[in-house]
């Protein structure tokens, strides 16, 4: 299958319009020695073949529609309104591009410039950007900002921030010669002691990372580590969830200088881990430090209201090597995803949907706990998410639920070796009381063990 | 447009001297190269700038440019209107664009400095 | 905003009225607490100001935005170095399944064997059709890839003990991600020059090449849309003195299966997955920017890759492999743009080798087929024949007092998206145009007969061009005001 419209008539009529014999020509200025290689790959498909070639490796996934699954951990099953991939599916959304000719390019701009409106309005921020790659991209970034906002080189990432984010920023930073200082979790609270930050905090720290909720699910008391980094002059970067502030305070509100976030969650599927949305937002006084591009609402020529694409000088184009980030383009079809979802959900169902996730997840936890042998892992608060601490190593309790076609929690001893015994759960408003009795009533069979 | 009374740089900044303080701005000839000004970052009272080292940086639309100081010396005064107004650097880049003043180190470093006629050479190419 | 601004279409804010509610989710089938009690001490918020807004408003509202955007699906969109071929269905079809669309990325290994082998297998092709030995699918985008490759350029110099190499070397001609990305590395970036044919002056690299240099930026084929003859030269010369070649693969697309940048002496490149390989560029993104390697450097690729082992032991035979202690780390959570991948998969399997020629086949006969009927009406700085692009100038019309940005415009009233514009740097008003291979003759002589009906414009009645476009949405808008005086966010 190809999807070349030109036929060996057509063909025939350009070449010699173009004034050579053969598509051949087209080609000599590439060496002779290496020029048209052997490339080994399967033979063409037909679109049907395609489909069930295809399929077959789908259904080797399993079915996860049927699969009942606990999984969070930074990548969260929540409800997609089916008004979503309705909207982005609209070819004239989804092939199109970057909008570099705004005259018509406005379903693109004006979109993207309310994303950054429901973005700001969601954290309580005073700017956001049209968007980034992901949660660990845009954390990263953060940094990046902190680091020439402040002219410090000194950066304190919370050991309860998500572990791929510490990695990508550990990524980012390896060349830049940075001391980053991880740590502060405070064992059986889950979170990240204020004494602690007080302690590695001082004059050379451009920025604290923390996340609310964080990767344990427990909820930081971020008011209070605010604090302590602004004292000295840091900037206080914080990654959020989004679907957690239909109910929790936002990062405006406590007075954070960069909000963050992973975007999945506002309507965009699991996918093995992409494509996500990186939510980017700030303080005002931080605008000209941003990455990425930024949508700006103006007039045109006809007195008619219009959207641009403004504020470039700050990027890579125009800037080069002097640019505040080399990010080229957004996500924004991603972005589209969480701009409709944002506005069909409105207030009433963002707060609907946290408070499903809260007291769902509470239900499960105290259910768990009251198992034999079962414990909650932490004593702080937690919002969606909460680790269990099991009576035997959670890789072996995974394997058994596993096997009772229940996928369960994530295994926390991959990143922090001391919670071996301790697995992260999610419940989302996707859970009914059903699935949630059917996880217990199997964790209980593992209890009596 | 080149003041006769001015000295220049080949990055196209202007000097207008009074004693030991100089005085900055970009050339007509740079405005009209960049387009419509935007946006100016500049440094802050008291800082230093260093000749030929940038202090800011000034953009258009379509492009942004380093400005380099023409002389070494102390910030005693920055142009704060050219923040709010930075198309004042499109209409009067001369008069009320001036961005620094700045108290010179070394007063000498003038010398070295286009005069009017040979940055009108230089500008022609 | 000013009051006289008339309104195309509101936003999603002044559309929302108090009291209408979502329908989306509602009652809970578990005992509910109350807040404080499962919260204690956390402080909660107080007001949530998102529109309010029923269904079919909200599907009305973007039915009618998306109507204001061109796209492939509605016609030819010839911007240059950005590929914007058709992208075909059945690839969103199969991204969407729930096989592919609903895993998680933690599952264990032996839950997701056909993501797993999806992944491996293209990892593999990519190798193939660049004639690397080695490939991460992490990136999300080509400037991620870049970045990927440029971090590990570095590593493998300081595993050398050749850290103190720290110039990279960018032709005049490149895009701007290249200098960006090689100045997130640490490195500091160092311009070549382009030579009178549109290549890379040999003598201006040969007298920048030193010890210090860690890498040359090379996109193949180059921005001007030409094959620099020199290739294997240039590669040879750098690697003489010590530094390593990075391809920019943005314009793999005239490449398939004619030249593998790997034969050509390149030791790291990325593709882009949303040019070359048919995934849609959905308005700015997703996309993806795989990034593959020559064997030496494929130590320091990202965490983890996707392995196969003998899977006789009953283990999985796909995994994810984390055990790379050279590797320079992650770019980004999980595993890349897996949405993405599939599509990109998808189409490599439904073309086949013989298909992929026929991609670069066609993509560069439309290219030089469109440059035969325009380069009499357009200034041609470089005159020779091109690859999948070809960049004209402006310069002619610029001096009947049409600007290029004026002829994009004008472009836009007959019903075509404009070509990129002002792109490569050093050519004076340029025009940089790519069909690509999915678009017809009977399309291309269309696009071209209103090119050469813009030619005629420029010298008859310049007004027209200048003041155009006079049928889009939205006439010229005002950037300078939107820069001068930002606004970022609704007012409401």
């Amino acid at each position: 299958m190809n999807y070349v419209p030109n036929t060996d008539a057509d063909r025939e009529a350009m070449l010699r319009v173009v004034g050579v014999n053969s598509t051949a020509e087209l080609f000599a200025a590439i060496p002779a020695a290496v020029r048209d290689p052997e490339l080994r790959l399967p033979g063409p498909l037909s679109e049907l073949d395609l489909r069930q070639t295809l399929s077959e490796m789908a259904l080797r996934d399993g079915d996860p529609q049927r699969c009942l699954s606990f999984l969070g951990a930074g990548a969260y099953n929540h409800f997609i309104p089916a008004v979503v991939p309705r909207m982005i599916g609209r070819s004239e959304f989804y092939t199109s591009y970057t909008p570099y000719q705004p005259e018509i390019s406005q379903g693109t701009l004006q979109s993207i410039f309310e994303f950054q409106s429901l973005i700001c309005r969601l954290a309580q921020m005073d700017v956001a950007n049209a968007s980034l790659y992901d949660g660990a991209g845009a954390t990263a970034e953060a940094v990046v900002l902190a680091l020439s906002a402040s002219r410090r080189h000194k950066v304190v990432l919370a050991g309860t921030l998500h572990p791929e984010y510490r990695q990508v920023v550990w990524t980012y930073a390896r060349e830049l010669g940075l001391e980053i200082i991880e740590g502060g979790r405070q064992g059986d609270a889950g979170k990240v002691s204020t004494e602690w930050l007080r302690d590695v905090m001082d004059e050379r720290t451009a920025c604290v990372v923390v996340q609310q909720p964080n990767f344990l699910g427990c909820l930081e008391d971020v008011a209070a580590l605010a604090e302590v980094a602004q004292r000295v002059g840091a900037l206080f970067v914080v990654a959020y969830d989004p679907i957690s502030l239909g109910i929790l305070q936002s990062p405006g509100a406590y007075g954070a200088d960069v909000a963050v976030a992973e975007g999945q969650p506002l309507g965009i599927p699991v996918s093995f881990g992409g494509p996500y949305l990186g939510l980017f937002s700030c303080g005002e006084k931080y605008l000209r430090q941003m990455p990425g591009r930024l949508v700006g609402e103006t007039v045109d020529n006809r007195g008619q209201r219009g959207y641009v694409l403004t504020l470039q000088a700050r990027e890579q184009h125009i800037r080069r090597e002097k640019a505040t980030s080399n990010v080229c383009t957004n996500q924004a079809l991603m972005a589209l995803a969480a701009t409709v979802y944002l506005s069909y959900m409105g207030p009433v169902g963002m707060r609907r949907v946290a408070e499903l996730c809260l007291q769902k997840a509470h239900y499960a936890a105290e259910r768990i706990a009251a198992l034999p042998g079962f414990s909650l892992a932490f004593s702080a608060p937690f919002f969606k998410e909460f680790a269990v601490r099991c009576p035997r190593p959670a890789r072996e309790v995974n394997a058994a639920l596993l096997a009772a076609g229940i996928v369960g929690g994530f295994d926390l001893s991959r990143f922090y070796p001391d919670l071996a015994d301790c697995l992260l759960l999610c419940v989302t408003e996707l859970h009914t009381r059903a699935d949630i009795d059917r996880l217990v009533a199997a964790l209980a069979r593992e209890a009596a063990l | 447009m080149v003041p006769k009374d001015l000295k220049y740089s080949k990055e196209h900044e202007w000097v207008r001297t009074e004693g030991d303080v100089a005085v900055v701005g970009i050339t007509d000839f740079a405005q009209s190269e960049l387009g419509d000004v935007v946006f100016l970052e500049l440094p802050k009272k008291g800082d230093t700038v260093t000749q030929y080292q940038t202090f800011g940086v000034v953009e258009s639309v379509k492009a942004a440019s380093d400005l380099y100081a023409p002389v070494t010396g102390e910030v005693i005064a920055v142009n704060d209107n050219l923040l709010n107004e930075p198309e004042i650097v499109n209409k009067s880049p001369y008069e009320d664009a001036w961005m620094l003043r700045v108290k010179m180190s070394d007063p000498q470093e003038v010398d070295g400095l286009l005069s009017a006629e040979d940055y009108e050479a230089f500008i022609a190419g | 905003m000013s009051e006289e601004a008339r309104v195309v279409e509101p936003t999603i804010f002044e559309l929302s009225r108090p009291g209408r509610t979502s329908q989306a989710v509602g009652a809970c089938d578990v005992p509910e607490k109350e807040l404080a009690a499962v919260l204690p001490g956390v402080a909660l918020r107080q007001d949530l100001p998102l529109p309010e807004v029923t269904e079919a408003e909200v599907t009305r509202h973007f039915v009618r935005l998306s109507r204001l955007n061109y796209a492939v699906d509605l016609g030819l969109y010839p911007l240059g170095s950005c590929t914007m071929k058709y992208n075909p269905k059945v690839n969103e079809e199969v991204a969407s399944w729930a096989g592919f669309a609903s895993i998680h990325p933690y599952l264990p290994d032996a839950a997701c064997q056909g993501a797993l082998q999806l992944m491996y297998e293209l990892q593999r092709y990519l190798c193939e059709i660049g004639g690397m030995d080695a490939c991460t699918l992490q990136p999300s985008a080509g400037a991620q890839g870049e970045l990927t490759g440029m971090l590990m350029v570095r590593a493998y110099h300081r595993e050398r003990e050749e850290d103190h190499r720290r110039i990279v070397l960018v032709p005049d001609s490149a895009h701007g991600t290249n200098p960006a990305s090689a100045a997130m590395v640490g490195y500091r970036v160092v311009t070549v020059l382009s030579d009178v044919s549109g290549g890379v002056d040999l003598d201006d690299l040969r007298g920048k090449l030193n010890g210090e240099v860690a890498a040359l930026m090379i996109t193949i084929p180059n921005t001007l849309g030409l094959f620099d003859e020199n290739i294997c030269e240039i590669a040879r010369l750098v690697h003489e003195a010590g530094g390593l070649v990075y391809a920019d693969g943005a314009n793999m697309n005239a490449m398939l299966g004619r030249a593998k940048p790997g034969d050509l002496g390149c030791d790291v490149m990325h593709f882009n997955l949303h040019k070359t390989f048919s995934t849609p560029h959905g308005g700015g993104g997703p996309g993806a920017g795989p990034v593959a390697v020559k064997a030496p450097l494929a130590p320091y690729l990202p965490s983890p890759l996707i392995a196969r082992r003998d899977a006789s032991d009953g283990q999985a035979a796909y995994y994810r492999d984390f055990d790379r202690p050279q590797s320079i780390g992650r770019v980004r959570s999980f595993y890349g743009n897996f949405g993405i991948l599939v599509r990109a998969y998808t189409y490599i399997r439904s073309l086949g080798a013989e298909g992929l020629r026929s991609v670069s086949e066609n993509a560069v006969l439309n290219a030089n087929y469109l440059l035969a009927q325009l380069r009499g009406a357009y200034d041609l700085p470089y005159a020779r024949r091109c690859m999948h692009e070809f960049v004209l100038s402006g310069r002619r019309q610029k001096s009947q007092g049409v600007r290029t940005l004026d002829i994009a415009k004008r472009i836009i009233d007959y019903g075509f998206y404009p070509p990129t514009i002002y792109f490569p740097l050093i050519v004076e008003e340029a025009l940089m145009v790519e069909p690509t291979e999915t678009e017809s003759k009977a399309t291309l002589d269309a696009f071209a007969d209103t090119m050469l009906s813009i030619a005629r414009e420029a010298v008859d009645e310049p007004e027209v061009v200048r003041e155009a476009p006079h049928n889009s949405p939205v006439g010229r808008l005002d950037e300078v005001r939107a820069a001068r005086h930002p606004v970022l966010r609704d007012q409401g």
